[in-house]
């Protein structure tokens, strides 16, 4: 049975205590993205601000919920701030990645049904620097909806930048 | 049967001897289960008579002559007929087999609420009602454009009835909760049926919460219908039950289609069976049934008055317990005295979410439940996401109590801002 201490890092709790980019952007210009999980009243909404080139200039993030999907949130926003479109696309699939290795393992007793192999390798290419934190959370199933929400929401915001800029 | 002899206290220490799961370690601690509001644990007894069903007796009901065939369908008819008693039935044709208490209010839905209900009447809900009681009906309007209301609660968690014969005018259906999911609120059922028969419309009752806790009589109760599942009473799940009065469960078309519920099929047509068994498609859940007439024989051996006056001393206790423990950081919703409501206590602590204060609570073996407890509407009326639930039953003891009040303070002392 896994610990408390391998779900409640504390990196973690730090950010649950002391949320990064807490607050929110004029929208528009910035895209105004609300993820819910609504399994638990969990509930984030994003502001992100995108240029041209798809670079997250600046981003914001509202809502309320555990603290495992608010540190989520607030990590996730220290660390894609600045980055690319490809870059932090790249970050969210890993980071899924991350996170579905036990969901793969829960389906299927450990042999997966969909034909790969095993549970998902670990990205060497993507550093997910203190993201490693949240590692624990597929020890906890059902708390892994709570670390994915503000991930999946980033992911819709920038499938909404894009149709923006092709109706443009 | 009952009465003479029948202890008027729960020895707790002695039931919980009777349920197996609660020997379970939880990585060094006692298995303290919190969660009965949504289903509860099983004595022995339970088990016991559904293994020797299997073991002994099992075949398909009303259709084989030869021997376990007969005794099966015997088994099952036995069990209609310990439901009925245990719930002030006049006789077991009102007792209808479905899969749960959902079930059996979309039978209602379907059946009554699509056949049965007069063009232009309105269906009388409350703000408290468990999604089960207001999808059906949900559904039904979206269908057929029937209007709905919604009789409202106060900020004690109970339901203002100040309005109530306006709000029954043009009601053809009332359906309510007899006890809340998420508040633990007794509502004044009789008082309500009353109002509701005097302005011509049917009642159904929700007692999944109910029923369980509270001695049922579904004559003193005054409603038509009543509906209830086995699994938050010391039974299987996979079982529940549509009671209703004989002439309107006749009046009432069938809801599923299928074997049992005819008594003639033609390549052009079919004949419903009679009641109860036209609302009974198909193999009935039988080692179910006969789960559920042993927990209802368990049950009646500890007596309802019994076991409803221990939730009453314990829902108590706890409600001062925590309170003076924990002050203002705990907020519980609901009447504030434990005789209005029962065993169920949901509540906020702190800024600590829900979800966290369950998972930490169950590294201490705490099983309490977190989240909306299938009742969003109530929760944006209460304004919060979610709640934490812990709720009670024969099995709990003030020691019970303990633990989840030695839980907060570990959140507490972990999610400190």
């Amino acid at each position: 049975m896994a610990g408390l201490e391998d779900l409640y890092r504390e990196i973690i709790l730090d950010h649950y205590r002391s949320p990064r980019n807490r607050g929110n952007l004029p929208s528009p210009p910035a895209h105004r993205v609300e993820g819910f999980n609504p399994l638990c009243g969990d509930e984030v909404i994003l502001y992100v601000d995108i240029d041209d080139s798809g670079r997250v200039t600046d981003i914001k993030v509202d809502g309320q919920g555990c603290s495992i999907s608010q540190s989520s949130a607030s990590m996730m926003t220290a660390a894609v701030k600045g980055r690319t479109e490809d870059e932090t696309r790249e970050l969210i699939r890993a980071f899924k990645a991350m996170m579905s290795i036990h969901e793969r393992g829960l389906d299927s007793n450990g042999d997966s049904f969909d034909g790969e192999s095993g549970p998902v390798a670990p990205d060497p290419t993507v550093d997910m620097g203190e993201l490693e934190a949240l590692r624990g959370v597929v020890k906890f199933p059902v708390r892994i909806k709570c670390a994915t929400l503000s991930w999946n929401t980033l992911a819709q915001a920038f499938d909404q930048a894009s149709l923006d800029r092709a109706a443009d | 049967m009952e009465g003479a002899g029948r202890p008027v206290t729960l020895d707790v220490a002695s039931v919980k001897k009777d349920f197996p799961i609660l020997d379970r370690d939880m990585a060094g601690n006692r298995l303290v289960f919190l969660d009965s509001a949504a289903s509860s644990q099983k004595p022995r007894a339970v088990l016991d008579a559904m293994d020797h069903y299997y073991e002994t007796t099992h075949a398909n009901v009303h259709r084989g002559v030869y021997t376990i065939a007969e005794e099966a369908t015997q088994a099952y008819e036995a069990a209609r007929g310990k439901v009925a008693r245990f719930i002030g039935a006049p006789s077991s044709r009102g007792v209808v087999f479905t899969k749960n208490a959902t079930e059996a209010i979309n039978l209602v839905a379907h059946s009554y609420g699509r056949n049965c209900l007069a063009p232009g009447r309105a269906v009388l809900l409350t703000e408290m009602e468990h999604h089960a009681n207001l999808v059906p009906w949900l559904m039904l309007a979206e269908e057929r454009g029937v209007e709905l209301r919604f009789l409202k609660i106060d900020d004690s968690g109970r339901l203002v009835l100040d309005d109530l014969d306006r709000q029954l005018e043009g009601v053809g259906l009332v359906s309510l909760t007899a006890m809340s999911n998420v508040l633990g609120t007794l509502n004044p059922v009789a008082e309500i049926a009353a109002a509701a028969h005097a302005a011509g419309a049917v009642v159904l009752v929700d007692a999944a919460q109910s029923v369980p806790h509270v001695a049922t009589d579904v004559a003193a109760l005054g409603c038509d219908l009543l509906a209830f599942s086995a699994h938050k009473m010391c039974g299987p799940t996979g079982i529940g039950v549509l009671w209703g009065r004989e002439e309107l469960l006749e009046a009432m078309p069938a809801f599923l289609g299928g074997g049992e519920m005819i008594r003639d099929v033609r390549l052009d047509g079919w004949t419903p069976n009679e009641i109860p068994w036209k609302f009974e498609a198909g193999t009935p859940p039988i080692a179910e049934a006969v789960g559920l007439g042993a927990a209802i024989d368990y049950l009646s051996g500890l007596g309802m008055d019994a076991v409803r006056e221990h939730e009453i001393a314990l829902t108590e206790h706890a409600l001062s317990t925590l309170a003076d423990r924990h002050g203002d950081d705990l907020r519980i919703f609901g009447p504030p005295d434990a005789h209005d409501r029962g065993g169920v206590l949901s509540f906020t602590y702190r800024d600590i979410h829900p979800h966290d204060l369950s998972q930490v609570l169950d590294s201490a073996g705490v099983c309490i439940r977190a989240g909306h407890h299938c009742a969003r509407p109530l929760m944006r009326r209460l304004g919060v996401p979610a709640t934490s639930r812990a709720s009670f039953y024969v099995y709990n003891d003030e020691a019970d109590v303990e633990a989840l009040s030695d839980g907060l303070l570990a959140a507490a002392e972990m999610f400190a801002i």
